[in-house]
């Protein structure tokens, strides 16, 4: 099993995510994830910047995919798109068919990010003939859909085509609207942001008038409430997955892509109090099955 | 410009055929489309009559297929696009990328439209499914402000356009939206639902009537107020002790108003939401339409959206109220 960790999706001061990276460097990471994936006006990190960050980590010894936005709607957005995918030197992770697209002109492979929807092999197929190395399942997706999914892929004689990867911790991004949640909720309009995320390193949560955590505002971005996390999953990922995927909140969660490494077949299972991991059983998301 | 209507029964689709629909747009009556609910869609001879009554009156037929094919069941959705076929549908509406493929190779004359559900809000992600499928028109979601969709027109001259005209809100990237899921295991994507009715439950309390989905509370209601159903993302909650409709109200897009503009970025079709809606809605927010684009054409000069077509509209919308939700960016 390989490890990963996913691009940051919060808005962090360029100083934290300064800090963050030489941790990561220093982890045992195979594979780090960097980019801007919510937001366009988070532009405190320009995508010059990312791809120098990505050289650094890849003279440690990483191996380094640039993550690209999800939801693109200006022209400008794509431009900047361009910009990530002629970087010369990374992959990318695509999170909307629209890097597929300039991947694909750019006569480039790309990751599959989790952030598009692939259901099936024959959906599969269609993007390995177009260079995909790598597939990020959709978070929705549970063991059992992938166990299918994977024999599907097998009978087709294309499993051995690309990597799968499974997002395994973090809160998971459920939706992405035109509309910004986190200025709404300080009264501003999305053109007057003022980047305002920048004030919530885990975004803003809401929860149900019972007090229920239900889903995390981050910008555009709508997240789980709760924390997804497969730590004590991974017995049931052996022979399906190839790499797991970790969601940075923090510098902690790079001690926990440790955790996630020690945790064996014979170790006892990691205390995951506040933690759901609905989806992979196959039940509502927001669940926790022991 | 066409008149796009839903319809989700046989009288739905006299309703909206009798009041000035070009098209209509239906589902099977199975998880092959993203309105699979009880009691809606259509299967054996009622099919057959609504296809008898399009083709009688010389409209069109679009079959949406937009959910997206699960592991070793494709064959329950390629059969979907078969079926389509042999009934004469006029288009076929799909998002999966698998479903796009087949279409193609078996059925490379039928014309394809690029379901919403597959959220291409740019000219790059529209260039994908030109250059893969054929996709002759593109449904936008409802993300873009109008002067994007405007830039979009101009950037994609060989691509139709269609956007939502009147109906609920999403107001996330269709799609693009796992909250169903989430909070009850089954999402539009994949079972063809959203908030599905089976995990509704209303109740009577000491606080007020309260609505949840999956036992978690969406919203409660005092007195005097309207309950709506519980559409999650529709709901009041906490966010650090403010207690608002922290994503959406409930509301309905309406862009009556926003017609002339339409016209001029070329929009090829208007699309009404709500095949989950009674054949007298459908019948209402029709004529409406019929009404407003006849007067637009007749007269683009003069213009302008009537009061009485905008409190009509209204009277048939969530919470009473309309919006012209992400295409005013104010809203957004």
């Amino acid at each position: 099993m390989k490890y990963a960790l996913g691009p940051i999706l919060y808005y962090w001061p360029n100083h934290k995510i300064e800090e963050f990276y030489h941790l990561a460097k220093a982890s045992s990471a195979d594979i780090i994830y960097l980019g801007e994936t919510v937001c366009s006006k988070r532009r405190n990190m320009k995508a010059q910047d990312w791809i120098d960050l990505a050289k650094q980590l890849n003279q440690a010894g990483k191996q380094v995919a640039i993550s690209t936005m999800a939801l693109l709607e200006a022209p400008s957005e794509i431009r900047n798109l361009k910009k990530l995918i002629d970087n010369g030197d990374f992959i990318i992770e695509a999170n909307d068919f629209s890097a597929i697209e300039e991947a694909h002109k750019a006569k480039l492979p790309f990751v599959c990010g989790p952030a598009i929807n692939i259901y099936n092999a024959y959906a599969l197929k269609v993007l390995a003939d177009q260079g995909m190395q790598r597939w990020v399942m959709p978070v929705e997706l549970s063991r059992d859909w992938l166990q299918k999914l994977s024999d599907e892929c097998t009978e087709m004689g294309i499993r051995e085509r690309f990597e799968i990867e499974v997002f395994a911790y973090g809160h998971l991004p459920l939706a992405y609207s035109a509309r910004c949640f986190t200025a709404q909720s300080e009264g501003k309009s999305k053109d007057n942001c003022e980047t305002c995320c920048i004030n919530y390193p885990n975004g803003r949560r809401v929860d149900s008038q019972e007090g229920q955590p239900l889903f995390v505002l981050n910008g555009i971005q709508t997240l789980s409430g709760d924390c997804y996390d497969l730590i004590n999953d991974q017995q049931s990922m052996q022979g399906l997955v190839d790499i797991v995927r970790i969601s940075p909140l923090g510098e902690e969660s790079i001690e926990h892509l440790e955790a996630f490494r020690r945790r064996t077949e014979t170790s006892e299972p990691f205390p995951t109090p506040d933690s759901v991991n609905g989806y992979w059983h196959q039940i509502a998301g927001i669940r926790q099955q022991d | 410009m066409e008149l796009l209507c839903p319809a989700g029964s046989l009288p739905a689709v006299k309703a909206a055929v009798d009041h000035g629909a070009d098209a209509i747009y239906i589902g099977f009556k199975d998880a092959t489309n993203a309105r699979h609910f009880a009691g809606l869609n259509f299967e054996g001879k009622k099919l057959d009559k609504a296809v008898d009554y399009l083709k009688s009156r010389q409209r069109q037929l679009h079959v949406a297929i937009n959910t997206f094919a699960h592991p070793q069941q494709h064959h329950l959705w390629f059969a979907a696009i078969d079926r389509a076929v042999e009934i004469g549908a006029d288009v076929v509406i799909l998002a999966d990328i698998a479903l796009l493929e087949y279409a193609k190779q078996r059925h490379p004359n039928l014309t394809v439209h690029l379901s919403v559900q597959a959220s291409a809000t740019n000219a790059s992600a529209i260039a994908f499914y030109q250059r893969n499928f054929n996709v002759k028109r593109v449904v936008l979601p409802r993300v873009l402000s109008i002067h994007q969709v405007k830039q979009l027109s101009r950037a994609c001259p060989d691509m139709e356009l269609e956007v939502f005209a009147f109906g609920s809100l999403c107001v996330m990237a269709e799609g693009r939206c796992y909250l169903s899921s989430y909070l009850t295991g089954e999402s539009p994507n994949t079972v063809g639902a959203c908030s599905p009715a089976s995990f509704v439950r209303w109740q009577e309390t000491e606080q007020g009537l309260e609505s949840r989905l999956n036992d978690i509370l969406i919203d409660r209601y005092g007195p005097n107020e309207t309950a709506g159903y519980p559409t999650l993302c529709k709901g009041r909650f906490d966010v650090d002790g403010h207690r608002y409709h922290a994503l959406e109200e409930p509301t309905s897009l309406n862009t009556l108003e926003l017609l002339p503009e339409l016209f001029s970025a070329n929009i090829s079709a208007v699309k009404i939401e709500g095949r989950q809606r009674s054949p007298a809605y459908v019948a209402q927010v029709t004529q409406v339409w019929r009404e407003a684009i006849d007067s637009y054409q007749r007269d683009p000069e003069q213009y302008a959206a009537k009061n009485q077509w905008m409190s009509q509209l209204a009277k048939l919308s969530e919470g009473s109220q309309t919006t012209l939700g992400a295409y005013h960016k104010a809203w957004q």
